[in-house]
């Protein structure tokens, strides 16, 4: 670079030094200072834990979530014999009325596949609704016009009543394409419909902020330079666009954690003797009255994972703000 | 300066935004008239100042000669090229050579790139590989700006207005281009700091010999910076001159209005001076007045300002104005055939 002279630096000028942290650092930082954030993350990761190494745990606790134990139940109308739901060491949590199967088992692996369809329907909203939004509103023009009217249609319908109808066909449909029949197929129906409803919602957000930033001159500035198209998206969009993302998937998880419970409750879930926490929940409140501990078991644990993503994702919507004061 | 070729030679320049009205079936149903057939010529180096209040097409003007907004009709010529027909890749390639810096230094800087990013971007978008390295080209484009190269890992959050500007300006002048469109760099930033800004830019072109087309919307900006002024009203040039004419020999009633506006430093002639009081409203850019489009503010508006459009004349060298009743009573002496019929003296 050709520099002529150094002489004319002497520009007056004040360059007030301030702290060097990008802001990513400075969310962060934010975020590891709130306390509840900090108990939040814990339980989440907790969770996450439990559930990833479900079939270990189970093991070593001697647990099996299949297992009948009808000696453990009371002769008449086959509840758990002793208190809490036939709590004890050998059963931690209690075990089944009429089966007698272990609940901790059971909850640990019941998990397993709440988390995995919650998170494989959240990835899948999120991707979709990022890449449409952003071709919505990078587009304008006709594909924006079409788009949006596919996101208003999608959001128009009643949601629940479709998911209820449509499934057992949805499913026979995944099984024809090679997904075995069952609870792969259900589980992969499950995943399809929680995702299909929940896209527009972001796509809607992420056009919005596409077309605000577009009207930003930095945009300008990058085409002035001659940036092509995909190097505005990805370098000069994609970064701004992470906070809302970021706060979307937080809100969306604990959504579909939710949903994927009130599915099982209302029958549209894994096969049993399979669990997921919602399918729990449906099997236990019909022992409500008898054995409540049963009841709450499952209970605790879905409200322990939809709380504590709740209260994360608002303590990261501060975090990121950037019109909260610095640090 | 007759003798060299404008590097920038703008002719008949239209630019109409749409108006549409209606949800889905959009109809057209008028048009901003931003730029109204503007012509202008910038030579090598030297500084030509866009004067105008604020809406009359200014920004738009300088966006659509950089080709940053689709012109709806005229010619480009950038370095005897037709910039309108270039292809888009040719286009691309050619944007080394002509940059803008930009009025807000708030939204002109991408909030999540770091300052060594927005830098380095055209040497990376052009594929230009500097001698001794990316990193320390960056580094002296910093200094040559008055930043310090330290900052380069710094987001645009951690610095002032004035700052920012700076790094707005080494983006521009990374691909030492011929030309640089100045969208009002300083008029958002602090008085005390826009004379800073201004001496950088001026010593900037001083070193490169980059052309600029400064935009402003006082004319006390440009006066020291400019070789020439045009003054622009409603998407057109009501007047054109060398920078000293226009302020001592003003043509244009409008240039007359703006230039009154001026505050002067001592008290007793600011007391004593005639100060020119603009009556009404700006017009509308969508529905200009016919004729003369400063007819409905003109306190010499005549029938014939009210039905015929004044050309951009030329009367005297280099000294141009779309009137048909210039002040001035030099005028009478200048052989150029006037149009109008009374002067007033
Ligand atoms: N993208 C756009 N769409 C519609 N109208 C616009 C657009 N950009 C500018 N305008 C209009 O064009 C006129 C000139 O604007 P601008 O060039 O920004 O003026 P200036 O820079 O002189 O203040 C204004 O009336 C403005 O509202
Ligand atoms: S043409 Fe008429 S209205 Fe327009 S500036 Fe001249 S005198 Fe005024
Ligand atoms: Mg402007």
């Amino acid at each position: 670079m050709a520099r002529k002279n150094n002489d004319v630096l002497e520009v007056p000028q004040s360059v007030t030094v301030t702290v060097g942290r990008t802001l990513t650092q400075i969310a962060w930082l934010r975020l590891r200072r709130d306390r509840v954030a900090k108990v939040c993350m814990a339980i989440l990761i907790f969770i996450a834990f439990i559930a990833i190494f479900a079939p270990l745990i189970c093991n070593v606790l001697k647990i099996d979530p299949y297992e009948f134990n009808s000696a453990l139940l009371s002769d008449d109308g086959g509840l758990p014999s002793g208190r809490f739901g036939g709590v004890s060491l050998a059963h931690p949590l209690g075990i089944e009325p009429l089966t007698g199967r272990d609940i901790l088992a059971r909850l640990l692996y019941g998990s397993r596949i709440s988390l995995f369809i919650a998170v494989t329907a959240t990835a899948i909203t999120v991707v979709t609704g990022v890449v449409i939004g952003i071709l919505a509103g990078n587009s304008r023009g006709r594909l924006d016009t079409f788009l949006s009217r596919v996101m208003d249609i999608t959001l128009a319908f009643p949601l629940l009543l479709v998911i209820i109808a449509m499934s057992p066909v949805l499913e026979q449909r995944i099984a024809s394409f090679g997904i075995p029949e069952g609870n792969s197929s259900r589980i992969v129906t499950l995943i399809l419909v929680l995702s299909v409803f929940g896209w527009p919602y972001l796509a809607r957000l992420i056009r919005g902020q596409v077309l605000s930033l577009r009207e930003r001159e930095f945009v300008e500035a990058a085409i002035s330079i001659g940036s092509s198209n995909r190097r505005i998206l990805f370098k000069e969009l994609l970064p701004n666009l992470w906070g809302p993302i970021l706060i979307y998937t937080t809100i969306a998880l604990p959504g579909l954690i939710g949903a994927e419970a009130t599915l099982a409750f209302l029958g549209i879930s894994v096969l049993p003797p399979t669990a997921t926490w919602g399918s729990m929940l449906q099997e236990s409140v019909s022992y409500f009255s008898v054995d409540p501990f049963y009841f709450f078991v499952p209970l605790t644990m879905l409200l322990a994972a939809v709380l504590s993503f709740n209260l994360l994702g608002d303590a990261l919507r501060d975090a990121l703000d950037p019109k909260a004061g610095r640090m | 300066m007759t003798q060299v070729s404008p590097i920038l030679k703008v002719s008949n320049l239209v630019k109409h935004f749409p108006i549409t009205s209606g949800g889905i079936f959009q109809r057209t149903t008028g048009a901003v008239k931003a730029v109204d057939g503007i012509s202008l010529e910038v030579f090598p180096g030297e500084t030509l100042g866009l004067v105008g209040e604020s809406g009359c097409g200014k920004s738009t003007a300088g966006r659509t000669v950089l080709r940053l907004l689709e012109p709806t009709s005229g010619s480009i010529e950038f370095e005897g090229q037709n910039l309108i027909k270039v292809s888009k890749r040719e286009l691309v390639f050619m944007r080394r050579e002509m940059q803008m810096i930009f009025q807000d230094p708030y939204s002109s800087l991408n909030p999540r790139a770091t300052v060594g990013d927005i830098i380095s971007a055209p040497f990376q978008v052009q594929g230009v590989k500097p001698v001794g390295g990316l990193r320390s080209a960056v580094g002296d484009l910093m200094e040559r700006v008055g930043l310090n190269p330290e900052h380069f890992n710094r987001y645009p959050n951690e610095f002032s207005g004035g700052q920012r500007q700076r790094i707005g300006i080494a983006r521009a002048i990374a691909l030492q281009p011929k030309l640089i469109v100045c969208d009002e760099p300083v008029s958002a930033l602090d008085v005390s700091i826009q004379a800073q800004i201004l001496n950088l830019l001026a010593e900037i072109q001083k070193d490169f010999g980059i052309a600029y087309v400064f935009v402003a919307h006082d004319l006390s900006v440009v006066r020291h910076i400019s070789d020439r002024v045009a003054v622009m009203y409603l998407g057109q040039i009501m007047e054109s001159a060398p920078s000293e004419l226009l302020y001592t020999e003003p043509l244009h009633p409008y240039t007359h209005a703006l230039l009154s506006a001026i505050p002067i430093p001592d008290p007793d002639l600011e007391r004593n001076r005639e100060r020119i009081i603009l009556s009404g409203d700006l017009p509308s850019p969508s529905n200009p007045p016919a004729g003369c489009v400063f007819n409905t503010r003109c306190w010499k508006a005549e029938d014939k300002c009210r039905s015929e459009r004044p050309v951009l004349r030329e009367i005297s060298m280099g000294h141009q104005v779309a009137c048909h009743f210039p002040e001035q009573n030099l005028i009478e002496t200048i052989s150029v055939a006037p149009t109008g019929t009374d002067f007033i003296a």
